[in-house]
């Protein structure tokens, strides 16, 4: 790793003033799930902008991935509806709704990982690349053609994240936070309206991490997508969200801006605890 | 530099299996002309090309799709009978043998692959044990339809019964297929040089598959589903695709099979067949082309050649089976061989024999 990634922490004051688009591309309205008779998800009502970074926060089993399982049609909602740029995504297969716009990372990283490196990004790609079966067998009818275009646009993607070296490198093997930024790759090259990152900075050291919000920002910047995170790091969340989501027991107690949600009385309950009457 | 590693990788596993089939040609296509193979071995030629193209089509599904197929046997049954009536047929429209081969083998290949189809569809949508276990049951299920099913052709074009042979009403022909009896007095037109081009063919459409967007869809499926459909991949869709590829490729073998016999029971394609070139496959390394290859040529011709020791030739094949597993598997005979392999460096021999069959 060269020493130039090593960015320090940008502070609040550095933050520069950045025209977001705030017509959404993801909303949902009443969302809900039950398991059994449980209540794991309740009246989620929320909004993302097109270039927004939103976040969503909460303390342990606050019902978080799920959340992002429902937005993938991994479960299916009870309640409420999912609108991905004004389309409805109810009764849509987890792959039908990546098409539609929505990639995911995972909590714990989900790669292939007895392919190269190059070869996961050419996964992502998989609906971009117009190869059919016939092709496939023959290496015929534009087989070099889609394969080309393929290899040159996951390079362009790897070398985004400064991986291009790494190509034909087994995804099983890569260092950790290597594995990290594949996974953002890969759900980037199925070209999303918006990416949902699951925990990102999980087990990073404060220089990965910084160089893990610089990426989320160019990502924004340079695809001019939507990224929406859950995250625990509460620098990362505050240093880079526009818009915060904060979930308790599945269901929304505090939405707001970085400033309103440290604030928020019910936030700083929901991981402190409520303060003793006594004091 | 990477770059070219990376293509050699890919041409090396290229480059060694059509190797394989040149070599084993060059071999023995001038000793059969020259006569100088027994009758015995001849006639396991187009066979062990049979089991070889068998084998090839369920590394397709078992290593590269992941899922465990038992009824392989049945693809080939399916393969073996349509393509015995298509060149019963054609017999007198078509004079030329090779031609008549040729229509019957993509015959045989197509309604394969439709059962493929109509198999699959239910079947892929389970995983793991169960799929195994439906897979199995449809092999007995096509095995048991081949059982009673009557086809003759006469001068009013096809008939089919499923009762006996009388219900087909024949008049001066004798039925193509009939019932337990299976196909009897087949003009036998499959020769070496067929069955090596089928394998050619068989593995120019694995090999291509492997290394295309459809092969890395299915191996992305076998490496992990979640993360495959979470990239927008039809897990069914592919799934579908390579089992319907593979029975294709299976019933193409059956059909070439069945044209080497002048009789065929629907009984030979049973549940012992389809473990039969699992064994191939399993015993090959899975995904590994070449060495699957390789596992068939000596596990089928063994316990052929093995005839000599009458009675216990099923044992001695069972205990070199045994063996095999154990080189390739145990610890303790890795340590073994390693031991010898570096006793043998260290007496200064360039040249280090390679034990095993598999090393897969």
């Amino acid at each position: 790793m060269d020493k130039s990634r090593m960015v320090p922490v940008p502070s609040n004051a550095i933050m520069p003033e950045r025209d977001i688009d705030k017509t959404p591309i993801l909303e949902t309205h009443h969302l809900g799930i039950d398991f059994g008779g449980l209540t794991a998800v309740d009246e989620l009502s929320l909004t993302v902008g097109k270039t927004e970074i939103a976040g969503l926060i909460g303390p342990n089993g606050a019902g978080k991935t799920t959340v992002f399982n429902l937005l993938t049609n991994v479960y299916q909602p009870t309640r409420g509806t999912i609108m991905l740029d004004g389309k409805s995504t109810a009764r849509k297969t987890t792959a039908q709704v990546n098409r539609m716009g929505i990639a995911r990372t995972f909590q714990n990283i989900r790669l292939f990982n007895n392919m190269t490196v190059l070869d996961n990004i050419k996964v992502g790609l998989h609906n971009s690349i117009n190869q059919p079966l016939g092709a496939s067998i023959t290496r015929l009818f534009g087989y070099r053609a889609s394969e080309k275009k393929s290899r040159e646009e996951a390079l362009q993607l790897l070398s985004f994240f400064g991986m291009e070296n790494m190509a034909n490198m087994q995804a099983g093997s890569l260092p950790y936070g290597a594995q990290r930024r594949l996974e953002i790759a890969r759900a980037l090259a199925t070209h999303p309206g918006i990416i949902l990152l699951d925990e990102p900075a999980a087990g990073m050291n404060p220089s990965e991490t910084a160089e893990l919000m610089e990426n989320i920002r160019r990502i924004r910047d340079e695809f001019q997508i939507a990224v929406m995170l859950i995250e625990h790091d509460m620098s990362l969340v505050m240093n880079i969200c526009e818009g915060i989501c904060v979930l308790d027991h599945g269901k929304v107690i505090a939405k707001g801006s970085p400033e309103e949600i440290k604030a928020n009385p019910a936030v700083i309950e929901a991981y402190l605890g409520k303060k003793k009457e006594a004091n | 530099m990477n770059k070219l590693k990376n293509l050699n990788k890919f041409t090396f596993t290229n480059i060694q299996s059509y190797g394989i089939v040149l070599l084993a040609f060059i071999i023995i296509f001038p000793l059969q002309k020259a006569g100088l193979l027994g009758n015995q071995i001849s006639g396991l030629l187009v066979p062990t090309c049979t089991y070889v193209v068998m084998a090839i089509s369920l590394s397709l599904t078992v290593g590269f799709l992941g899922e465990l197929s038992l009824g392989h046997a049945g693809f080939m049954s399916v393969g073996a009978f349509s393509g015995v009536v298509c060149a019963a047929c054609l017999q007198n429209s078509i004079a030329s043998d090779p031609l008549r081969l040729l229509i019957a083998i993509i015959v045989g290949g197509f309604f394969a692959g439709v059962a493929g189809l109509v198999i699959g569809i239910p079947v892929i949508r389970l995983r793991g044990d169960y799929l195994a276990i439906v897979t199995l049951a449809f092999g007995e299920i096509i095995k048991n339809i081949m059982n009673c099913l009557y086809v003759g052709f006469d001068k009013n074009g096809i008939h089919f019964s499923m009762t006996s042979a009388e219900a087909l009403g024949l008049i001066d022909a004798k039925p193509i297929l009939n019932g337990p009896n299976g196909a009897q007095a087949i003009t036998k037109i499959s020769t070496f040089t067929s069955g090596i081009i089928l394998i050619v063919v068989a593995l120019f459409i694995v090999l291509n598959l492997v290394n295309s967007k459809t092969g890395r869809a299915v191996t992305a499926i076998r490496d992990n589903r979640i993360a495959a459909e979470s990239v927008g991949i039809g897990v069914t869709k592919y799934k579908l695709t390579a089992f319907i590829i593979s029975a294709v490729i299976a019933g193409m073998a059956g059909a070439l099979y069945a044209m080497n016999f002048s009789t065929i029971k629907p009984t030979k394609f049973d549940f012992n067949t389809s473990i039969l070139i699992l064994v191939f496959v399993v015993l090959g390394g899975m995904k590994n082309i070449p060495g699957v290859m390789i596992a068939t040529i000596v596990l089928y011709a063994m316990p052929e050649l093995l005839r000599g020791f009458a009675s216990y030739r099923m044992l001695i094949y069972a205990i070199v089976l045994i063996l095999v597993m154990l080189a390739t598997n145990s610890s303790g005979a890795k340590q073994f061989f390693e031991k010898i392999s570096s006793k043998i460096k260290k007496d200064e021999n360039a040249d280090v024999q390679n034990g095993g069959v598999s090393n897969g």
